[in-house]
């Protein structure tokens, strides 16, 4: 079970006792043994293990650079993740985040090359807004579906990824591709750049690090109020835990499930829209990155609580991008990469879950002393 | 060790002494050096007021949970249960008080579940259909077994749950509150099975909130309260005056309400007809005006309309046919919610799944449908601090037990959640109630609470259907009864205008004047 509000207070309250210190151990213990592991591997295939865990430690965390690009790499995670906090408490299944971002991105792209007259202050907002409701178009079709004719969100949602992908390829190769490409006789595969005024801010000089970082983590306490202090999110978590019951205190059920599952395609799309304005600015063919199925995971990781989802984007961009820096660095197959961060996805988990069950015993205990004394 | 056939060379369970058993949740401490025996043969009923502490114990002997202290001998000799498994090896099988059966999974399948195969790694589900059809058969039932549990009645789930226990070797039985969910006449048959298993050397714990019951089946009493042993008696020597003491710690009033004048009419269904889930007529016409500050009550045997005729008035089921006016107003095709707004309010039947969200705190749940109202709300924001309010007043006006509002109500006891749904219910002042079986599983002192809170509704105004098996119930509160059988309506009495015996006989089918007559 995902983190309750109750166990929020819960472990807020333990804070500073021994257990806190034991609670924040045990994920980086489990860590610890998902590199052990990948150390074997790395022996077998006749790698240092020690220099290839400095090289993605040191990629990820040891310079400016390091640490700017592990935070670009984490926000459009954490765009996705917050969308599917809110699709899986609703218990929808959305796939479809690569399909939600292509189109986030595809909008974002048109928007300001169709509007490249307004001001910054107008064009920047705008076009995340359009980037937000083209993903949520993408995520209302399945969400509809479903509601109206019962159709398996799975199935739909991973339809839609299959279409943006070929409509971005269609687009990219006609309507929106670079004129300078077309006159150079080039023809990539990439659209004009954006005009400049649409840039998302640079943080860092010389860095990619952009203020769409900023924007995702306020959405994320944005989707926490959401979720667990208004009429809307209240419905969507009944909705999710006890359909019978929500249908019986008259909630519409189906409704609140295409909500959730429209939300989630427009935060995958933010996500698409901030890549092109803030990385690229302009789109490119696997702007995705694959960020519509990691950003599950993260939420995953991160208990579908969209707070505890900044950690865990964090953790999977150093990830990202240390796996990256280590690869070329010592030359070992991208799919050693893979297996790593799955084992470290595998420990942390299932350690996250043993302290849980720890934490039920220890508090079980105290309330036995409690009534003992008294 | 499994076994695809039930091994008979198991030993026979002598005599089960559970001592000193002391058992803590979160905030509570659900058992409290409890001392609890049971000798082969005997039936042993465990009694207590919700949230006693009754099921805790006896998932302790089942290996759900283990004891933070204390023992549990066997035959003389301790155990320690770490899950089912160990228990079910030394022949204890338990019927929980929520079925545990997989609902889109044949009979046969739900029997085999967990267990190995006599031809792993294929099924042998022949051989399992052939042993439940025997021992269905010995203890009175015939299951099919290759029906699909949701097709079942509860009455007929809980015999497939009781020959899941069987086919396991079940010597030792645990049964929580089998009861609750049956109809009379399920009861009886029930228990034609129970004295069945007894006299073949079975000895069965039964959980009840009702004394009839535990006077009717068991040997011996055993009586906790606010996780504490009171006592242990032999049933032949105490009387249900006696139990109630010592249950509830006090006398438990005898209600005995006075006749209103009844306002106009509040609710008024005619003509109405609907469907059932299998497709058959369920309702073949329904007539009925309920006044207000007037209790209606609905006999019959379950399965004749009864929850067909609440879900339609709710308006979660489809009409074919007929309307439905509350305060005059057409409400057929409202919607649900629209039904709730204009002053409808109904306590549905299967209230841990339709009326609970499991997962959501004490407080949540007092929100369900009211988690929009202005009252509650600033804009789309939930006011906690008023809520707070409010369901802390619930919670202690209804006496229920939790350790705190932010508990989920998973952690309460079966009776507290129900006590907590029928306290949103009825704390919202509706114009007509609908109650189905309002006081299923709940102790004597909430039953006794519950209808009073009824009656209190009644001379506010209120219109208040009344559904219930419990005849007794019907009877006590209502101002008419109306009996329903196959989907008709047989007649209305008043209250004493009939006796239970006549109301007896139109609930098997005959009809009013010849009733009457009788
Ligand atoms: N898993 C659990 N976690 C926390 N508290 C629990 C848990 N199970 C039971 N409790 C608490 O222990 C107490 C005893 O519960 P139990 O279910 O044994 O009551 P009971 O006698 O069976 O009541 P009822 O008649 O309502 O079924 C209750 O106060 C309940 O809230
Ligand atoms: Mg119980």
């Amino acid at each position: 079970m995902p983190p309750e509000k109750e166990e929020i207070a819960v472990r807020t309250r333990r804070f500073g006792s021994p257990g806190m210190f034991f609670n924040a151990l045990l994920p980086l213990a489990g860590m610890l043994l998902a590199l052990l592991i990948g150390a074997v591997m790395l022996l077998i295939l006749k790698v240092n293990p020690l220099t290839a865990y400095a090289e993605m430690v040191g990629g990820a965390l040891g310079s400016v650079s390091g640490i700017t690009q592990t935070l670009v790499k984490a926000t459009p995670l954490l765009l996705v993740g917050l969308g599917i906090c809110i699709a899986f408490r609703a218990s929808v299944i959305n796939i479809g985040g690569e399909g939600q971002i292509i189109v986030g991105a595809l909008a974002a792209t048109w928007f300001p090359l169709t509007f490249r007259m307004w001001p910054g202050w107008l064009l920047v907002p705008s076009t995340l807004l359009v980037g937000f409701a083209a993903g949520a178009a993408w995520g209302f079709i399945p969400g509809i579906l479903k509601a109206r004719l019962k159709v398996n969100e799975i199935l739909t949602t991973v339809m839609m990824n299959a279409i943006a992908l070929q409509l971005m390829n269609l687009l990219i190769r006609s309507v929106l591709m670079d004129p300078a490409g077309i006159t150079a006789g080039t023809y990539l595969a990439q659209s004009e750049r954006l005009p400049e005024q649409s840039w998302l801010t640079r943080l860092v000089p010389q860095t990619l690090l952009h203020t769409g970082t900023l924007i995702a983590v306020a959405l994320a306490v944005i989707v926490y109020i959401f979720l667990w202090r208004t009429t809307i999110g209240y419905r969507i978590r009944a909705v999710g835990l006890n359909p019978d019951a929500a249908r019986f205190s008259g909630i519409n059920v189906p409704f609140n499930q295409a909500l959730s599952l429209t939300l989630a395609g427009g935060f995958a799309g933010i996500a698409g829209a901030v890549e092109v304005l803030g990385v690229q600015h302009r789109l490119l063919e696997g702007i995705t990155s694959g960020y519509g199925f990691s950003g599950i995971v993260a939420a995953l990781f991160g208990g579908l609580h969209p707070l505890g989802t900044i950690p865990a984007a964090l953790l999977f961009g150093g990830l990202l991008v240390g796996g990256d820096k280590m690869q070329r660095a010592v030359q070992v197959p991208n799919s050693l990469i893979d297996a790593i961060l799955g084992l470290v996805v595998l420990f942390v988990v299932g350690s996250a879950l043993w302290s849980r069950r720890w934490a039920a015993r220890r508090q079980m205990a105290a309330a036995k002393n409690q009534k003992e004394l008294g | 060790m499994a076994h695809g056939v039930p091994t008979n060379e198991k030993q026979q369970i002598q005599r089960v002494e559970m001592c000193n058993i002391t058992k803590c949740f979160p905030g509570v401490l659900a058992n409290d050096r409890v001392c609890f025996d049971v000798n082969q043969g005997e039936v042993h009923a465990l009694l207590g007021e919700n949230g006693a502490g009754k099921s805790t114990l006896m998932r302790q002997l089942y290996g759900l949970y283990r004891p933070d202290e204390g023992e549990i001998l066997i035959n003389g000799r301790p155990y320690t249960f770490n899950s089912p498994a160990d228990a079910i090896e030394v022949g204890i099988g338990m019927i929980h008080q929520h079925f545990m059966l997989v609902p889109t999974m044949t009979v046969a399948e739900n029997v085999a579940l967990g267990l190995k195969s006599s031809r792993e790694p294929m099924l042998d589900l022949d051989k399992v259909s052939a042993r439940i059809r025997e021992l269905s058969q010995l203890y009175g039932s015939i299951i099919d077994p290759s029906a699909y549990v949701w097709q079942l009645s509860v009455g007929e789930q809980q015999r497939v749950e009781i020959i899941k226990a069987l086919y396991r070797g079940a010597s030792l039985i645990i049964l929580d509150e089998p009861t609750a969910v049956l109809t009379p006449q399920e009861v009886n048959d029930l228990f034609v099975t129970l004295k069945r298993m007894v006299k073949d050397g079975h000895t069965l714990i039964f959980i009840s909130h009702k004394l009839h019951e535990v006077m009717a089946i068991s040997n011996r009493v055993t009586v906790l309260r606010d996780g504490c042993l009171i006592g242990t008696r032999l049933t032949s020597e105490v009387t249900r005056n006696e139990l109630v003491k010592m249950m509830v710690g006090r006398d438990v009033r005898q209600l005995n309400p006075q006749p209103l004048k009844s306002g106009p009419v509040r609710l008024e269904i005619q003509g109405l007809q609907a469907m059932g889930d299998r497709g058959t007529e369920a309702l073949r016409g329904i007539n009925l005006q309920i006044h207000g500050g007037e209790i209606v009550g609905l006999a019959g045997v379950s399965g004749n309309g009864q929850r067909e005729l609440a879900e339609c008035l709710a308006g979660v089921r489809k009409t074919n046919h007929g309307t439905i006016l509350m305060d005059s107003v057409d409400i057929s095709f409202m919607p649900l919610k629209q039904r709730i707004d204009s002053g409808l309010a109904y306590i549905p039947e299967e209230r841990m799944r339709d009326g609970a969200v499991r997962e959501f705190s004490v407080q949540e749940n007092v929100f369900l449908h009211d988690h929009a109202s202005p009252k509650y709300t600033h804009g789309i924001f939930l006011d906690f601090a008023r809520m707070r309010v409010f369901a802390s007043e619930l919670v202690k006006n209804f006496n229920v037990k939790t350790p705190g509002l932010d508990t989920p109500i998973k952690n309460l006891s079966g009776g507290n959640i129900q006590k907590l749904i029928m306290a949103r219910e009825l704390s919202r002042q509706p114009k007509v109630l609908i109650a189905a079986q309002p006081t299923r599983g709940v102790d004597i002192g909430a039953t006794e609470y519950i209808h009073q809170r009824l009656l209190q509704q009644r001379e506010e105004g209120i219109a208040i259907f009344l559904i219930s098996e419990d005849l007794d119930e019907i009877c006590v509160l209502s101002d008419r009864i109306a009996v329903l059988y196959e989907g008709r309506i047989m007649g209305i009495v008043e209250r004493n205008e009939a006796t239970v015996e006549q109301i007896g006989l139109m609930m098997a089918g005959i009809s009013m004047t010849e009733a009457m007559q009788r």
